[in-house]
Parts: structure tokens; C-alpha cells; sequence
């Protein structure tokens, strides 16, 4: 076996190998030794059975506004906006829980469903700034991520604040039939689990099989080259952000009726941001979306029991996932960098 | 309110808006030279800590500064090795940054939240502070506000009346023509970004050090942001950026008013407003709908007014250059 193809086998494992390298060198410098804060992080997200549903839980919206960030990444936009689109989700899903009372199992149903239309029409708001106003979509959307926030907290601590008053915590307990039914007394609806599945399978089947999948590609590969061929620019901006944002706005419903049971104050708290380095480091292919996401998930969850353990800052995770993904999109794809090896010469031609 | 009051709010406008400007103005040199520089954010977050940590340990405001100048500049590195050299996605690199900056902020600087810490003095200017509103305005603040003065000053001069500004913008606009009149675009663009990239870690430190002292998790959270809006509305130049960052501290102060006026009903107000400033100025220099406007005052005007509210990114912004295969042979 060449030296060359031993390097492509293992060149994967090498950011892996530096995110925790990196990690493992603060924890030194704060004073925890590196096994036993690896082992806190390991124990915190697969210790007992109860972790395990934890870490899905977390999952779950997480999955969700990932894979949504596929098709909207595939037609070439940067969707920052995605944070926005969960919370505003969480808070139409919250509103039907507060003010509405349908029959049986319609009251979920119209949750969910209206959630995917607040962050459609959220994300809808996004690529009307960009389409018309020429306003980039990663500015439109971190402004109106902002005024999402703003509004949650308005709302909780003005006209859905609980009656007894002032926790600033977030509303009043939703009834139980206006929440997932959940497993055991974990966080996790199993009825959640099979929307990530069922959105995995149906953007999976978009992308590789349909001819709006296939105008997506063109938009994203060449917008001017896709006009000639009739791709309309701006409904494909407006369709793929809106389909993105549907995706985000069902995770932030299943937020606020599994993970929570109200709507509280950071109710995504960068879930949003976080899809956007699963995404990344997919390299937008949908079906590695599921693992990455979970991996990303139980890092997370495994740095709160570490700062539970250790009173070192939860951040820690965020940086080890950070490291990781900074280190592939740097020198990731072993063949592009050999690529700008042979280039290089070419690129000093006054030598 | 009297004039002294309003003097009084004048003058905390120009204090509280020259970070801001500082990191405008570096992010608009970068931007000039063809380079997006998306980590402003993550880079302030966590040069506003290192700022604060390093003064605080060393007992020397400017052993802060000089510490978060070296954080901007690694960031801006990163971005430039990453673009240039490796070719990947300068958006992308800069994201990540964003969060990598702000994760680290909040971890290196856990045990150093809310204590006091180094403060830059206060040095009024003799004779110049003494001149009636412009004196207590401009001239009765500290070192950082003249810095920000003499930077934007410079940085225009710099960019428009030099031939080294001549070099800087044609590696943004166009740099085949650049290249073919020998100029080393990369290099250039290696150089401007790292010089950006300090001004951002600077303006960091700027708030820790001396406006919004002391540091706390997300200290400076969302600033990068605005700054960055700032640049674009500040239609790329260094004095424009600067104006627009006065306008954003004065709208900022015109909003706290109002909350102190209101205090149940307007707190949301005050906090969205930095939100829907960035979606109106946007929308007022880049939609269609300005030019319609600009086309129903008189003729005479429009021009002048096109000139005022509409700008235009540098030519190739974010984008690649690889000499061979741009036209340079």
C-alpha cells in the first residue's frame, strides 16, 4: 500500500485528532487532567439510558434545521437565518398550546403544522430581503434572528407572562395534550425521531431525483448560467429558503413540546448556528447529516455534565466542535490540497 | 434638557461609537483589498477578553491592546491562509471563526467575569476641549477616541490620495489589472487583512479596556455584526464607515432615552432597534426601490443623491485570484 493511499484512509481521523488535542491541552491548562474530563464528557452523553434519550432529544431539532440547511446550501444560500426560523417556530407551536383548543390529536397536529409555517414564512421574509431589497440573506437573516429572540422575550415576560408573574422564565406549562407524547420520563417523543427520518428520506429524494432538485444544483453552481437555462433566481431563492425554514420551524416546535413544555427564554439557545457547522461538515451530503448531528449533540450534552463535574465553562464543547470543523473546511479533501500543491507552481509566474 | 445636557449626550455619541468605528475601519481596508473578514464577531469577543485579561496581568492598558491587536491579526491570518492559499470559502472560515471566537471567549476568560480590571485615562486637550460644544464633543475624551480620529483620517488618505491606496483597491476592484502592472495582488491582500484584522482585536479591546469596561460572557455580542452592516452602508469608505457608526451610537443613545422615558413599553423597542436599523440602511443603499425614489426628486438633485445613498462592493469582493488563470499572461 503506497504512502499515498495509507494518508487518504487516515486523513479523516487527523482533525478529529487536533479538535482534541486542542481541548485536551485547556483542559490541562484549567487544571482538569484530560482523561478525566474526556471521561466526564464521554459518561455525560452515554453514561446511563437516560443520557442516551437525552442526547437524541437534543438531536432531533437539531437534525431537522440540518437537513433543511442541505437544500437551502445546494441552491448556494447562507442561511444564518436558521436560528430565527426554529424560535419563531417554537413560539407560533407555543401559541396554538396557549390560546387554541382543538379536539384529540388535532391540537398537535395544527402545532406542528403552524410552526412550519411561521418559519417558512419567516425564512420567506429572508429571501424577500435578498430577492428584492438586495439585501444579503446572511444579514437579513441575523437581524431577524435578533428580532425573534427579542420577540420570545417580550412575549414571556409581557402578554404570555404566567399569571403568579415575574420569573421571566418563560409561559405557563402547556396541557398534555398539546405536547409530544413522550418516552418514559425522558425528553425524547419517538414520534420526533421519525420526522428526522422522514425529512433525511424526502430531502434525500429531492436532491438526487427531482427536477426542482436539479434547478436547486444550477442555481447554486452558476446563478447567471442557470437564468439562461430559465431557472427563475428568485422563486428558487424564495422556494429552497422557505422549505429550509419549514424544517427549522418543526424543530423549534418539537423544542418547545418535548424538550420544554413552554416556550422559554433561549429556546433554541444556537441550535440554529450549530446545523450550520453540521452542514459544513457534511459537505452538504444529507444522509451524513443523522451521525454528524448526533455526534455534535452528544459532545454538547457531554460538556454540561463536565461543567456540572468540574465547574469548567460547557463552552468547552462548542470549542472542540469549532476546532474540528474550522480544521476540515481548512484542509479537508486530501485531493483539493494536493490539487494547490501542483498548482502553486503556477501561481507564481513572475519566478 | 439644556445645552449642557445635550453637549453631554453629543459627547458619549463620540465616545460610545469610536469601537465601532475602529472596527469598521479596519473590516473596510480589508474589504477594499478583495478579502471578506465574516469573523468580526467571534474576533471581538475574544480580543475584548484578552484585551481586558492581558491589562489586568500586566498592569498596562497598552500591553491589552497590544495583546488583542495579536488576536485580530491571528484571526485575520487564518481567513487569509484559508482564502488565498488553501482556497477554500472565506464565508465559511469566517463563520466558524464567529463561533470559535466567541466559545473561546467564554471559556479562556471564565475566571475573569465581572472584576475590574485596567482602564484607559481620561486626557482632555488643552485649548481644544475649551472651544464652546465642539470642545467637550471631540476634544475632553481619551486616548482611543484621537486614535479613532487619526485612523480614519488616515486610512481615507491612505486609500484615496496614495499610490500604495491605488495598489490596495485595485487588488479589491480588479486585480488582472493589478497584476499586469506588477503588483503582487495576494501579498497585498495577506497584508491589508492582517492590518484589518488588528484594527478589529483593537476595537475588541476598545470596549473592555475603555467604554464598556470589564468583561463578562458575550461581552460585546452582536457588535461584529453591526459593524459589518456598518461597512456596507458606509459604501466601503473609511469616513462614510466612520459617520455611520456616529449614527448608529446616536440612535442607540436616542433609544435609551426613549426607554428611560417609557420604561414598561420600550424595551423591546431598544433592543430591536440595532436590528432594524441594519435591515432599513441596507435596504436604503441596496434595493431598487431607493433608485425609484431618487427618481421622483428634481433632476438637478439626483445625481448628487444617487451619490449619497447608493454604494457598490469592490469589484471582486470575496473572490478569488489566481493569477495564471485570471488574464495575467
Amino acid at each position: 500500500m503506497s504512502l499515498g493511499r495509507i494518508a487518504r484512509y487516515l486523513w479523516p481521523a487527523v482533525p478529529v485528532l487536533i479538535a482534541l488535542v486542542i481541548t485536551g491541552l485547556l483542559l490541562v491548562v484549567f487544571g482538569v487532567s484530560p482523561q478525566a474530563g474526556f471521561g466526564a464528557m464521554l459518561r455525560g452523553a452515554f453514561g446511563d439510558q437516560s443520557r442516551v434519550l437525552s442526547v437524541t432529544a437534543f438531536w432531533v431539532p437539531l437534525a431537522l434545521a440540518s437537513v433543511g440547511l442541505v437544500v437551502s446550501f445546494t441552491a448556494g444560500l447562507w442561511n444564518i437565518g436558521v436560528e430565527g426560523q426554529i424560535v419563531i417556530g417554537a413560539i407560533a407551536a407555543s401559541w396554538l398550546a396557549l390560546k387554541f383548543n382543538f379536539s384529540g390529536p388535532l391540537q398537535i397536529i395544527f402545532e406542528l403544522l403552524a410552526a412550519m409555517i411561521a418559519g417558512a414564512i419567516w425564512a420567506g421574509v429572508t429571501a424577500f430581503l435578498k430577492t428584492r431589497g438586495k439585501v444579503h440573506e446572511i444579514f437579513g437573516g441575523l437581524a431577524l434572528n435578533n428580532l425573534a429572540i427579542i420577540f420570545t422575550n417580550y412575549l414571556i415576560s409581557g402578554p404570555w407572562q404566567p399569571p403568579e408573574g415575574g420569573t421571566f422564565r418563560g409561559t405557563v406549562p402547556f396541557p398534555t395534550k398539546a405536547l409530544l407524547p413522550l418516552y418514559g420520563d425522558s425528553r425524547l417523543s419517538p414520534i420526533s425521531v421519525v420526522m428526522v427520518i422522514a425529512a433525511v428520506v424526502i430531502v434525500f429524494l429531492l436532491l438526487r431525483g427531482s427536477y426542482w432538485g436539479l434547478k436547486l444544483k444550477a442555481l447554486g453552481k452558476n446563478p447567471s448560467s442557470a437564468f439562461l437555462l430559465g431557472v427563475s433566481s428568485e422563486r428558487e431563492t424564495i422556494l429552497a429558503l422557505m422549505f429550509c425554514g419549514a424544517l427549522a420551524g418543526l424543530g423549534g416546535a418539537v423544542r418547545v413540546t418535548s424538550w420544554f413544555d413552554s416556550l422559554r427564554q433561549s429556546i433554541s439557545g444556537g441550535i440554529g448556528y450549530l446545523a450550520l457547522l453540521v452542514v459544513m461538515l457534511s459537505a452538504f451530503r444529507v444522509l451524513l447529516i443523522p451521525f454528524i448531528a448526533y455526534f455534535f449533540s452528544a459532545v454538547l450534552n457531554g460538556s454540561i455534565t463536565l461543567q456540572l463535574r468540574t465547574q469548567l465553562h460547557s463552552s468547552l464543547g462548542g470549542i472542540l466542535t469549532g476546532v474540528l470543523v474550522l480544521m476540515v473546511l481548512l484542509f479537508g479533501e486530501l485531493r483539493q490540497l494536493k490539487r494547490f500543491s501542483e498548482g502553486r507552481v503556477s501561481s507564481r509566474p513572475d519566478e | 434638557m439644556n445645552d449642557s445636557e445635550l453637549v453631554r449626550i453629543l459627547s458619549s455619541i463620540v465616545l460610545q461609537s469610536t469601537p465601532l468605528a475602529i472596527a469598521v475601519c479596519g473590516e473596510t481596508i480589508t474589504e477594499r483589498a478583495g478579502v471578506v473578514n465574516l469573523s468580526l464577531d467571534g474576533t471581538m469577543l475574544l480580543s475584548a477578553m484578552v484585551g481586558f485579561v492581558a491589562g489586568l496581568l500586566s498592569k498596562s492598558v497598552w500591553v491589552g491592546f497590544l495583546a488583542a491587536a495579536g488576536v485580530g491579526a491571528l484571526f485575520a491570518f487564518i481567513i487569509a491562509f484559508g482564502s488565498i492559499r488553501l482556497r477554500k470559502d472565506q464565508f465559511a472560515v469566517g463563520f466558524v471563526l464567529t463561533l470559535l471566537g466567541d466559545e473561546l471567549s467564554a471559556f479562556l476568560g471564565q475566571n475573569y467575569t465581572r472584576i475590574p480590571g485596567q482602564k484607559v485615562s481620561h486626557l482632555g486637550i488643552p485649548l481644544l476641549k475649551d472651544i464652546p460644544i465642539l470642545g467637550p464633543m471631540f476634544f475632553d475624551h481619551d486616548l482611543v477616541v484621537y486614535f479613532t480620529f487619526i485612523l480614519v483620517g488616515v486610512t481615507w488618505w491612505w486609500m484615496f490620495r496614495t499610490q500604495h491606496g491605488l495598489r490596495l483597491r485595485s487588488a479589491g476592484e480588479r486585480p488582472e489589472a493589478g497584476f499586469v502592472r506588477g503588483i503582487n495582488v495576494n501579498r497585498l491582500r495577506y497584508i491589508y487583512t492582517l492590518v484589518g484584522g488588528s484594527l478589529v482585536g483593537i476595537a475588541g479591546a476598545a470596549y473592555s479596556l475603555d467604554i464598556k469596561l470589564g468583561w463578562s460572557e458575550g461581552h460585546t455580542r452582536g457588535l461584529g455584526w453591526i459593524a459589518l452592516a456598518i461597512v456596507i452602508f458606509g459604501g466601503w469608505s473609511p469616513i462614510r464607515g466612520a459617520f455611520g457608526a456616529l449614527l448608529f451610537g446616536a440612535s442607540k443613545a436616542l433609544a435609551a432615552a426613549l426607554q428611560r422615558r417609557f420604561p414598561e413599553e420600550s424595551v423591546v423597542v431598544f433592543n430591536a432597534t440595532p436590528w432594524v436599523l441594519m435591515i432599513a440602511v441596507l435596504l436604503l443603499v441596496g434595493s431598487d426601490a431607493t433608485d425609484r425614489l431618487i427618481a421622483l426628486v428634481p433632476r438637478r438633485f439626483q445625481s448628487r443623491l444617487r451619490q449619497l445613498l447608493r454604494v457598490r462592493p469592490p469589484g471582486a469582493l470575496g473572490t478569488l485570484f489566481i493569477p495564471g488563470e485570471a488574464g495575467g499572461e
